[in-house]
């Protein structure tokens, strides 16, 4: 019952996503909506590492600055095709997620978290002042947007209105929500909760836990260059703050607030994380403040974010959840 | 027979204290061999040793004539030994079913293109993983709690998963650390019947326990340490018998029971 009730919520969901830019037409709203859908993509990466295989990863921001950095200087400096220019910069990315790992996944808990914390500044220096490659300070500018691709039968598919741009983003939204769905429900995600539930169980019963750490880490690093690819050719302009630590934070609060190793719970903390600051206006300097109160507040009564209070209150009603694992 | 676990001149230091000291040992393919002695003798130190939580200092470790020592937790248990701990460890936000399913994910192969492409070994391995889950299951008695949490279910009844957990991974030497602590009078009983229905399937058991009365009952052959250092071998009868056992562990009032 269930299981067929969430399949319809999730149909009506994605035809309003899709019908959302022919009914929104207000530039305003679009450009929220497509931060969301960016942040979103950002933040469920993160709880693949954070959420599902336990690793409190504070270096996610620094992941989505050389995603989207190393795609604007492909793109500025060799003019690199947009569509060839994401895969590998993702992939470099990942590339470094898997580099820092090696070193950093050898630690365990706050020191993790320390570890991760202490590379995602150093990132944020060397982008800062490594003045021939990033520009620095001045940051990067006149960073192309996707380019046109061509239709067999003639024309082509652009990404010049804010519609066209909601859909791929949309598209990559819906993209890494299938990825790491198929990776979360199989063996392989079994062994990323294994290790975030007893680590040195998890070996005793004869997993790499390293080498699961290690690939967890670097798929999610892997999209967090998604985003900063989508991120940079959106809004064509980057600068240090961009791989600063605050991103790290906020995409860690939009998941505690939606709800740790959930599919759903970073979607909905980013969409109200992005919208509801944005439409009352609040001013810049009191976000922070205001996260680190919502977030004491939920950490209290809400420990499993909105979407572990609503598994609650369905097994309150006395329906034993059978797990989604199995069908 | 033959001896499908040898441990030779094991030592290990914690500083400048041995915790084991040159230590030796076999167990007999197919035995139950119990380790005992007082609080701090370090038998969970030896099963450290054995399974690479732990380094030895000194000494070799032989699994099926292959040496082991200084494999890593998972290798050894890829090789075939699997362990429990002294603190019920299991997946306690799992299901009991899915603790064992992620039990048997050592035996398959399946990787991560596989998950993402869902291929026919993806489904087969999970096919895999789920039937050795329900057999397990079936064979530690915990068929209609499969679907609870494992957090939910009564201590006993984690102690017998802990174990089974340890089964699902196919070991042909199952390591357990105190099996029946905290566990009542009753509870003692069908947990030894357990542990015996195991050695049944053609696994050998090494037992640490400080229940006697379990211990006397279940055993082959026992092993005595005492700071560190083995004091006495032999059948529980012959252990029972040893002055130098009874004087630093069972105590003067052991004989009359």
């Amino acid at each position: 019952m269930n299981r067929i009730g969430g399949k319809w919520i999730i149909l009506a969901i994605m035809v309003i996503a899709v019908i959302v830019p022919q009914v929104v037409t207000n530039k305003y709203y679009m450009n929220i909506l497509i931060m969301s859908g960016i942040w979103s993509i950002v933040a469920l990466s993160l709880n693949l590492i954070l959420g599902y295989t336990g690793q409190v990863n504070l270096a996610h921001g620094a992941f989505f600055g050389i995603g989207a950095y190393a795609s604007a200087l492909m793109m500025l400096k060799l003019n690199m095709n947009f569509w060839l220019a994401l895969p590998l910069a993702a992939a470099i990315a990942g590339f470094f997620g898997f580099l820092i790992g090696l070193p950093a996944l050898r630690t365990r808990g706050s020191y993790f978290a320390i570890g991760t914390l202490c590379f995602n500044i150093i990132v944020t220096l060397i982008v800062d002042r490594w003045e021939g490659l990033t520009e620095g300070a001045r940051g990067l500018m006149g960073i192309p947007g996707p380019s046109p691709i061509p239709l067999p039968w003639g024309g082509e598919i652009t990404f010049k209105t804010m519609a066209t741009q909601y859909y791929l983003v949309l598209g990559f939204l819906l993209l890494t929500i299938f990825v790491l769905r198929r990776i979360i429900q199989s063996l392989v995600g079994r062994t990323f909760r294994a290790i975030r539930g007893n680590e040195e169980l998890a070996e005793a019963v004869g997993i790499h836990a390293m080498r699961t750490k290690l690939l967890s880490f670097t798929v999610s690093c892997f999209f967090a260059g998604v985003g900063g690819v989508l991120y940079a050719s959106y809004i064509g302009f980057l600068s240090p703050e961009i791989t600063d630590y605050h991103v790290s934070f906020d995409a860690l609060i939009y998941i505690m607030i939606g709800g740790v190793g959930t599919m759903a719970g970073p979607i909905i903390g980013t969409l109200l994380f992005v919208t509801i600051p944005e439409t009352l206006h609040i001013a810049a300097e009191f976000r922070l403040l205001l996260y680190g109160l919502i977030l004491i507040v939920m950490i209290i009564y809400l420990p499993r974010g909105i979407v572990g209070w609503v598994k609650d209150l369905r097994g309150r009603k006395g329906k034993q959840e059978v797990s989604w694992e199995q069908s | 027979m033959g001896a499908i676990l040898t441990v030779q001149g094991l030592t290990r230091f914690f500083g400048g204290l041995a915790a084991v000291m040159d230590l030796s040992f076999e167990v007999q393919s197919g035995e139950i061999l119990s380790l005992i002695g007082p609080n701090g003798a370090g038998k969970t130190t030896v099963f450290n040793l054995i399974t690479g939580t732990l380094l030895p200092t000194q000494g070799k470790v032989l699994f099926q004539d292959h040496e082991i020592t200084g494999s890593r937790p998972y290798e050894t248990t890829v090789l075939g030994v699997a362990r429990t701990f002294q603190t019920t460890s299991l997946f306690y936000d799992e299901t009991v079913v899915d603790n064992l399913i992620v039990g048997y994910r050592c035996r398959t192969r399946m990787g991560f293109w596989d998950a993402l492409f869902q291929t026919g070994r993806s489904r087969e391995d999970e096919r895999r993983c789920r039937q050795k889950a329900e057999e397990i299951l079936e064979f530690i008695g915990l068929r209609e709690r499969g679907a609870e949490l494992a957090r939910n279910i009564p201590q006993e009844s984690q102690k017998r998963l802990a174990i089974a957990l340890a089964l699902v991974t196919e070991p042909k030497l199952l390591l357990l650390d105190e099996p029946v602590g905290g566990l009542t009078e009753e509870e003692n009983i069908s947990m030894m019947a357990l542990i015996q229905k195991v050695q049944t399937r053609g696994i050998s058991i090494l037992l640490i326990e400080h229940k006697m009365k379990v211990v006397m009952n279940i055993s082959d052959r026992i092993v005595v340490l005492n700071y560190g250092q083995k004091i006495a071998e032999g059948s529980p009868q012959e252990v029972g018998r040893n002055s130098a056992v009874i004087e630093a562990y069972l105590g003067a009032g052991y004989s009359e029971t």
